[in-house]
């Protein structure tokens, strides 16, 4: 019970401070100061103050479209073990429900971006359906070797029991799924080398030129809904690249705090080092982490 | 009074529910007519369907026949009822669409032939469906062939129509070709063209081998199996919309019906056919998909759609195979329970979509996704149904075509989990896979729905839509309900779907528990009703800003641009670019694009458009480089009856020499 207690404040609270480390992070390495840790708490907490602005070329999918994506990426944090501790609901077959609530969630986003008949909003939400078609089978690929390695359908299992000992036993193939999931986990969640969260060009942007006519509480809505993608899909990824284990609750969760902080800031470190690739070069990236995973698959299955 | 007797009914009501029409000089007195006994049919053929699937109980009946084909034997048991189920539900659903979409007050000249040939083919689709003598199943499928041509070529003063109907009129004799070469070779097998049981024919003779194979030819042409679609698309998107719904939810699943039929009467069956149906499912899905994205023609897309959906079916009698092959039951449950469910959603799903275009083609006089725009303000029911039906096409929660590839995906991780060697490969290549399909058809209805219905109009043309009327929105909501329905309480499937599969093949693990055992159909109910609590929840905390705050409206955000036309959206070309480019090796578009060299170039014009590949590459040079060989054959086919005559006095003679 404390546990899915704790499980259900991490998932609250705990999404927007990723996105404060990593702007920390990039702060640092430009020798700035940077902005408070918790300032994405205040920047939503002040967007669902704030009026609305709707364009009148949208319709109720429109303003349905940050409600839903919202409501699937918390049912989807529901699904997810973190650290060492169950998930609060877990079943067979829950993986691929989670990786289907996150179709309906960028379903109802590209939705809305159409919805304002504005070519920018298009044009993104054209290239977040060409992109996440190339991520899909990348996850699929890491679920099924998660699968085959820990004998379970169910995600509280495949990750709760990929203990570092795996990567004593299958390092190579856990090595190629780490990488490949990496790609996955930057790429879905628009951060650089794939899109820039900050950018202003909307021209080279994905995901925040889908979300260019959101304003208010909507736009609220969808901040802290990529921060809890981030959360969810971070965690995910955690449990397979670094998954240290004590055995004891308490020291768990701390250490599971601890590695989504380390990852916030390698994401941090990776959006400071590097430089946005060329929209065509995105697909490439994408296919070879397809191809890395499924190499990991073909070292779980020989 | 058993579940028989109300199939029969149902088959008579439907066959003969166009009779009247054709006699009454009062054309919408005779349409009214053949609805309401068609509806009434429908109905009682569903209560008989149920009754079948509800006590898993199944039926024969002799019929006498003085044909020297052996008895002819009518079947019912939940497979086929699964079956049924579907046909019922899409014919009367469609009949009552016909009422609003082709008035006879609008068509006088073609409401009579129509009504007619589609109250036949709903009785051909349900007699097939019960046939359990091979003979009777092709007289089945030949009504059900030419009573869809016939409905087909409505239009037939279009030279769209023509082409397309006498493209699937070639085809679908060719796959009757190939079920006769199946049919003889099962007699060869069974000892008569009654079907034998379930389960009792070895799969290890050379004869099965060959009854195999015609079976995916002949079933596959008709299913449109990947590279044997080639006359889906035109057909479908030719064909009025309740047609198309009725071709696309139902006619199509013969094939997968036949298929499924033929296979549950081997048992042991060689671990190749079971790969061999997966991997045709998965190219199926993935180029059925891709070949979709590139569509501009509303009804043309939601055909390359169908394509995929007979993909993830195929993938899903695979694993079955698969299944049967190790002798592990669960891949067998979850395999054929998930293809069989797909079956129903497909039906559901499609039907809806095919009649939301239909509504939408009524309303603006246009198939083509980049002329339409801003629908779903003018026609706000018609919009909100095809938002569901294209969510569920996508496979995505809560709605019911997540449930099905739910039962797949299980299915495929099972044997991911239990089983090693060749089989493993192929199934966890096949996840992934379905992951992809998965994901295009999202990006492609996402397109279809963000380019025509929202937005704002692209032409003046469709500026002026109208909502569709009543007798059109029912049919709709109902298929819509269903949708919601069945995604949200998957659980009250379990037993029958288990039953059905308990029918394709005999054995005792196969029960509703055991299903739900090994894929917690219930937990989809409690995730499903979580996911839209939130989503409620959220949505009254939204209301509640938007009432507390101020709200003002403006033009569309441009990046400081504030006069955006309607051309300046993106189109479904536009859209689908980035898409179609990636998969260009297999799609082969044609573009026409323009070339600016000079600093101020003139007027130019873009156009890509991505054409039935298959057909132009492979089939067509092919028939064309046998035309031209075989000319010396046509002589034989010179037009004069009376040596055609002569032709067949020949052959009897020189059969009846040959037979002594």
């Amino acid at each position: 019970m404390t546990d899915i207690i704790v499980h259900l404040l991490l998932v609250i609270l705990m999404p927007p401070l990723l996105l404060g480390i990593i702007a920390r992070t990039k702060a640092v390495f430009a020798g700035r100061t940077g902005a408070p840790y918790l300032q994405p708490y205040y920047d939503i907490l002040r967007l669902l103050r704030k009026g609305s602005v709707f364009s009148d070329t949208t319709t109720w999918v429109f303003r349905a479209g940050p409600v839903v994506t919202l409501a699937a990426t918390v049912t989807a944090a529901l699904l997810i073990p973190l650290g060492n501790h169950p998930a609060p609901l877990a079943f067979t077959g829950d993986m691929i429900l989670f990786a289907y609530l996150f179709g309906l969630a960028r379903f109802f986003t590209m939705a809305a971006a159409l919805d304002t008949g504005s070519s920018f909003e298009g044009m993104g939400a054209a290239r977040e359906a060409t992109f996440s078609c190339l991520a899909e089978p990348t996850l699929f690929f890491a679920l099924v070797v998660l699968a085959r390695l820990t004998g379970s359908l169910s995600l509280t299992d495949m990750l709760t029991r990929a203990a570092a000992g795996n990567w004593l036993g299958t390092g190579a193939a856990m090595l190629l799924l780490t990488g490949g999931l990496f790609i996955v986990l930057l790429a879905e969640n628009c951060r650089i080398p794939f899109d820039d969260p900050n950018t202003h060009l909307e021209l080279t942007m994905i995901h925040e030129v889908m979300v260019l006519d959101h304003s208010g509480p909507a736009f609220g809505y969808i901040l802290y809904g990529a921060a809890l993608k981030l959360f969810v899909l971070g965690a995910f990824f955690i449990q397979v690249a670094l998954p240290f284990k004590t055995g004891v609750g308490p020291v768990d969760w701390v250490v599971f705090i601890g590695t989504m902080i380390l990852l916030a800031i390698a994401i941090g470190v990776v959006e400071s080092i590097m430089a946005r690739l060329r929209l065509i070069r995105i697909p490439q990236m994408l296919v070879a982490a397809t191809i890395l995973s499924a190499f990991a698959m073909l070292l779980m299955l020989r | 009074m058993t579940a028989g007797t109300f199939i029969i009914a149902a088959i008579l009501m439907a066959a003969l529910s166009g009779i009247p029409a054709l006699f009454l000089r009062n054309r919408s007195l005779g349409q009214k007519l053949a609805t309401v006994i068609l509806v009434f049919g429908s109905l009682i053929g569903l209560a008989g369907a149920m009754a079948i699937l509800v006590t898993g109980q199944a039926e024969t009946y002799v019929v006498a026949w003085s044909l020297p084909f052996g008895p002819c034997e009518i079947g019912l048991d939940p497979l086929g009822a699964i079956f049924l189920l579907a046909v019922f539900v899409i014919s009367g659903s469609c009949a009552v669409y016909a009422a609003g979409y082709w008035p006879a007050d609008d068509n006088p000249a073609t409401v009579h032939r129509i009504t007619f040939f589609f109250g036949l083919l709903t009785a051909s689709l349900a007699l097939l469906v019960t046939a359990r003598n091979g003979v009777l199943f092709l007289m089945a499928w030949e009504i059900m062939a030419l009573s869809c041509y016939f409905l087909l070529s409505t239009e037939d003063e279009k030279p769209d129509v023509r082409e397309a109907a006498t493209l699937y009129l070639i085809t679908t004799h060719l796959g009757t070709l190939a079920l006769f070469a199946m049919f003889s070779l099962l007699r060869g097998a069974a000892g008569s063209f009654l079907f034998p049981a379930a389960g009792s024919l070895n799969a290890a003779t050379p004869l099965a081998t060959g009854i195999f194979v015609t079976a995916l030819l002949g079933f596959g042409l008709k299913a449109g199996l990947m590279p044997l679609h080639i006359w889906l698309p035109s057909a479908h998107a030719n064909a009025p919309s309740h047609v198309s719904a009725l071709m696309s939810g139902v006619l199509i699943k013969m094939g997968i019906y036949g298929l499924v039929r033929t296979l549950s009467l081997f048992h042991h069956v060689p671990l190749w056919w079971g790969i061999t149906v997966l991997t045709i499912g998965i190219v199926s899905g993935v180029a059925g998909v891709a070949f979709a994205i590139g569509q501009h023609d509303l009804k043309r897309l939601l055909a390359y759609h169908s394509i995929e959906n007979i993909g993830i079916i195929a993938m899903g009698i695979g694993v079955a195979l698969i299944g049967q092959t190790l002798g592990n039951s669960t891949l067998v449950l979850l395999g054929m329970a998930g293809a069989l469910l797909h079956v129903l959603n497909h039906a559901t799903f499609k039907s809806l979509l095919f009649l939301c275009a239909g509504a939408v083609i009524h309303a603006t006089g246009t198939r083509e996704i980049d002329l339409l725009g801003g629908l779903a303000r003018r026609m706000p029911y018609t919009s909100a149904f095809f938002l569901v039906g294209a969510v569920a096409i996508c496979g995505l929660p809560p709605l019911n075509g997540f449930v099905s590839e739910f039962l797949i995906y299980v299915g495929l991780f099972s044997g991911i989990l239990d089983e090693g060697g060749a089989a493993v490969a192929v199934l966890a290549l096949a996840a992934p896979a379905l992951a992809l399909i998965g994901g295009l058809a999202a990006a492609c209805f996402v397109k279809v729905y963000g380019i025509a219905f929202l937005g704002i109009p692209r032409s003046e043309k469709t500026n002026h839509g109208h909502e569709a009327v009543r007798v059109m929105l029912a049919p709709m909501a109902l298929l819509a309900v269903i949708c919601l329905g069945i995604g949200l309480f998957p659980l009250v499937l379990a037993a029958p779907l288990a039953g059905a599969v308990h029918s394709w093949q005999p054995d005792a693990g196969m029960t509703g528990y055991a299903l739900t055992a090994a894929a917690p159909l219930g937990w989809i109910t409690i995730l499903g009703l979580v996911l839209i609590c939130l989503a409620g929840g959220i949505a009254l905390h939204f209301v509640g800003r938007l009432k507390a705050e101020p709200v003002a409206g403006g033009v569309t955000w441009d990046c400081g641009y504030l006069r955006p036309a309607p051309r300046m959206q993106y189109t479904a070309s536009s859209f689908a670019e980035l898409l179609v480019k990636t998969f260009a090796g297999i799609l082969h578009p044609h573009v026409t694009s323009p070339a600016m060299k000079e600093p101020l170039p003139g007027p130019a014009r873009f156009a890509s458009h991505v054409p039935e590949t298959m057909l132009e590459h492979v089939f067509m040079p092919v028939l064309r480089l046998a035309n031209d060989r075989l000319a010396q054959l046509r002589r034989l086919q010179h037009g004069q009856l009376h040596l055609y005559i002569l032709y067949t006095f020949v052959t009897l003679v020189v059969l009846l020499i040959w037979a002594y």
